[in-house]
C-alpha cells in the first residue's frame, strides 16, 4: 500500500480529532453542534472509502465486470446520515428554544443565569 | 400463516408502529391507547419469547426472509429475552401512569405526540436487545436517543432544554464512538452479523484495529450507561424531565446499554479478549468502585429528591459494572439480577416522585417536611424503595447485593465485600434524609391536611413497589433467568 493509500485513513482521523475537539472546547451551542457534525461525517468516510475499490464497478453480474466495490458501505452510511441530519435539527430546534428561554446561546452565560436563579424544585424555575 | 413465528419483530414493530398511527390521530385519549395497548401487547410478546427460549433455544428471525449473514437476523436468547421482558414490563406498567402525570406537565397540544415519543423510544430500546445485526444496533440506539432527548425537553424547567442538548451532545458523541467501533469491526471482517462477526474475528483476535474496535465500543457504551466518569449527562436529564420519563429512563435506558456492553464482550469478541488480555477487568472494577463512593457522597448532599435518586442510579450502575468485572458467572449473575431489580426500584420511586410532584408541586427535600403525615402512602412507598436501594433482607436489592458480595468472595476478594456494604452505608445516609424529613418534621403550616396523589399516580407507582418486594422473595424469575443467561454467555451449561 502507497503512502497516498493512506490518505483517506488520514483525513477520516483528521476529521474525526477536529470534530471533537471543536465540541468540546467551544461554549458556543452552534458551534458544538458544529463540531459534532464534522465528528459524525468522519465515520462516513471511514466506511466509504474502503469499500471503493479502483476499477471496480457496482456489482453487476455480466461477463465483462471482474472487479466490484462493495455497495453495502454506502447503504449503511445513507443510513447514517439520515440520523446524522435529525440529529442536527433535533440539536438545533433544542438550541433555538434555548435560546428563547435564556436569551443567549454561550454556555457560560447560561450557566450563570442558572447559577442566579436557583432551582427552587417548582416547575418554572 | 403462523403468527408465533414472527413473534422476534412483532416485538419492535407493534410498538414502532403505533408512533405514527398516534400522530395520524391527533388526539391524546387515542395516541394513549393505542400506544397503550401497543406496549401491552409487546410484554404479551416478550414474555411468550422468554417462554420459548427458557429451555436454551435461540430463536432467529431473517427479516424478509434474507438467511442470517446477508440480510438483517433477530436473535432472541435467554438473555435478550429476559430484558426484552424487563424494557416491555416497565413500559406497560409506566404508561398507564403517563396520562394522569402528562395532564398535568404537558401542554394539551402537545400530548399526542409525547405518546408517539414515547412508543418510538420503546420501539428504539427493543430493537436494540432483538437485533443480531452491528449496524441495527446503532440504528435502533439513535430511534430511542432521538425520541428520549425530546422527551426530556418536555420537562417544564428551562433546564429541562440545556439538560436535554447536553444528552444529545454526549449521546452522540457515545453513538458515534459505537459506530466508529462497527465501522472498523465491519473492516476486519466483512460482516455486521454478530454471530458471523464472532466467528471470523477467531483467527484475527489480537490485531490492532479489533482492538482498537473494542476500545471505541467500550467508551462509546460506556458513555450511554452512564458509566462513572461518563455520567455528567444523566443527572440533569433525570431530574428535568417529565415524571413518567425520568421513570421510563432511570428503568430501560441504561439497562439496554449494560445489555449491548455485554453482548459484545461475551458473544462478540469473547471473554478470553476482553478479561484477560486486555486489563478491562482492573479499569471497570476501579470506575465501578468509583462510582458506589463518588456518586453516593454526591447524592447525600442534593436538595431535588429527583437529583438525589439521579445520583444514586449512577452508583447503582457502578454495582451492575463491578459486577461485570469478576468475569466470572456469579459476577455476570449478579449484574444481570441488579439490572432488573434497580429498574424496578428505580422507576418505583421515580413514578411515587411524580406523585410528590403532582400533589406539592415540587420534590426539594426542604419542602416536604411531614410528607409522612400529608402522603402517607406514597412516603410510605419512597422509603420500601430506599429499602432495596440500601439492600436490605426482603427487598429486591438485598438479591443483588447478596449474589455481588458471593461473587467477591468467590474471587477472594474479601475487602470489595466491604466496600458493597460501605457504599450501601452511604445509601443509607441519603435516603435516611428523606424519612427524616418525612416522618420526623411537622409539616408547612400550608401543606398540613392530608392530600395523597390520584389514583392513576398511586397505583402503577405501588405496582412497582410490590414488585420489589416481591422480587426481594421470589428470585426464580430473575435469579434463575439471569444465571441462565450468565451461563449461555459464558458457554456453560447451566
Amino acid at each position: 500500500m502507497t503512502l497516498i493509500g493512506f490518505l483517506s485513513y488520514a483525513i477520516t482521523i483528521f476529521l474525526m480529532v477536529a470534530g471533537l475537539t471543536i465540541v468540546v472546547s467551544w461554549g458556543n451551542l452552534i458551534k458544538t453542534l458544529v463540531g459534532l457534525g464534522i465528528f459524525q461525517t468522519s465515520v462516513y468516510l471511514l466506511f466509504i472509502a474502503p469499500g471503493k475499490l479502483i476499477g471496480g464497478t457496482a456489482p453487476i453480474l455480466d461477463p465483462r465486470f471482474t472487479v466490484y466495490s462493495n455497495p453495502l458501505p454506502h447503504v449503511l452510511i445513507l443510513t447514517a446520515i439520515v440520523v446524522g441530519v435529525a440529529t442536527l435539527a433535533l440539536g438545533l430546534a433544542l438550541v433555538v428554544r434555548i435560546r428563547e428561554a435564556y436569551g443567549t446561546i454561550e454556555e457560560d452565560e447560561i450557566l450563570a443565569l442558572d447559577a442566579e436563579n436557583p432551582d427552587d424544585g417548582g416547575p418554572r424555575a | 400463516m403462523n403468527v408465533s413465528a414472527h413473534l422476534p419483530v412483532l416485538q419492535v414493530v407493534v410498538p414502532l408502529f403505533s408512533a405514527p398511527l398516534a400522530v395520524l390521530f391527533r388526539r391524546a385519549s387515542v395516541a394513549f391507547l393505542l400506544v397503550t395497548a401497543a406496549s401491552w401487547a409487546a410484554f404479551a410478546i416478550a414474555i411468550a419469547l422468554w417462554q420459548q427460549t427458557g429451555d436454551g433455544q435461540v430463536i432467529s428471525y431473517a427479516i424478509g426472509n434474507w438467511p442470517a449473514p446477508w440480510g438483517i437476523e433477530y436473535r432472541v436468547d435467554r438473555l435478550s429475552a429476559f430484558v426484552l421482558m424487563l424494557l416491555s414490563g416497565m413500559a406497560a406498567i409506566i404508561l398507564p401512569y403517563s396520562r394522569a402525570s402528562v395532564e398535568r406537565e404537558i401542554p394539551s397540544e402537545q400530548r399526542y405526540l409525547f405518546y408517539a415519543l414515547f412508543a418510538l423510544s420503546l420501539a428504539g430500546l427493543l430493537g436494540i436487545t432483538v437485533t443480531g445485526d452491528a449496524f441495527n444496533i446503532f440504528v435502533f440506539l439513535e430511534i430511542s436517543s432521538l425520541s428520549s432527548y425530546v422527551l426530556i425537553a418536555l420537562g417544564r424547567n428551562r433546564r429541562a432544554l440545556t439538560a436535554a442538548l447536553q444528552y444529545l451532545v454526549m449521546g452522540t458523541i457515545g453513538a458515534t464512538f459505537i459506530v466508529i467501533g462497527i465501522g472498523l469491526l465491519y473492516l476486519v471482517t466483512g460482516t455486521l452479523n454478530l454471530a458471523d462477526m464472532a466467528s471470523r474475528l477467531g483467527q484475527v483476535n489480537d490485531t490492532r484495529p479489533v482492538l482498537a474496535a473494542l476500545s471505541f465500543l467500550t467508551v462509546g457504551i460506556s458513555l450511554k450507561l452512564a458509566l462513572f466518569p461518563l455520567h455528567q449527562w444523566l443527572p440533569n436529564a433525570y431530574t428535568y424531565a417529565p415524571s413518567a420519563v425520568s421513570a421510563f429512563l432511570a428503568a430501560t435506558a441504561t439497562k439496554v446499554s449494560v445489555y449491548v456492553l455485554i453482548r459484545f464482550y461475551y458473544t462478540v469478541f469473547g471473554a478470553s479478549l476482553v478479561f484477560e488480555r486486555l486489563p478491562l477487568p482492573q479499569i471497570m472494577l476501579v470506575l465501578a468502585l468509583a462510582a458506589m463512593f463518588a456518586a453516593s457522597a454526591i447524592a447525600i448532599y442534593q436538595d431535588g429528591l429527583k437529583k438525589l435518586f439521579a445520583y444514586s442510579s449512577v452508583a447503582q450502575i457502578g454495582y451492575i459494572t463491578l459486577g461485570l468485572s469478576f468475569g466470572s458467572l456469579l459476577g455476570l449473575t449478579a449484574s444481570l439480577v441488579h439490572l432488573f431489580n434497580h429498574a424496578v426500584t428505580k422507576g418505583a420511586l421515580f413514578l411515587l416522585i411524580g406523585g410528590v410532584r403532582a400533589v406539592m408541586g415540587r420534590s426539594r427535600i426542604s419542602h416536604l417536611h411531614g410528607l409522612g403525615r400529608v402522603m402517607p402512602v406514597t412516603s410510605f412507598g419512597i422509603v420500601l424503595g430506599g429499602l432495596s436501594l440500601i439492600g436490605v433482607p426482603g427487598t429486591a436489592g438485598f438479591i443483588s447485593k447478596w449474589y455481588l458480595v458471593l461473587a467477591a468472595f468467590e474471587q477472594g476478594q474479601w475487602w470489595l465485600a466491604l466496600a458493597i456494604v460501605g457504599s450501601s452505608l452511604l445509601a443509607v445516609v441519603y435516603v435516611w434524609r428523606f424519612v427524616e424529613v418525612a416522618y420526623f418534621r411537622e409539616p408547612h403550616a400550608e401543606a398540613s391536611e392530608r392530600r395523597e396523589a390520584p389514583l392513576g399516580l398511586l397505583v402503577p407507582a405501588w405496582i412497582l413497589v410490590l414488585a420489589t418486594l416481591y422480587f426481594g422473595l421470589e428470585t426464580s424469575v430473575t435469579v434463575g433467568s439471569a444465571k441462565a443467561a450468565a451461563a449461555m454467555l459464558l458457554g456453560l451449561s447451566p
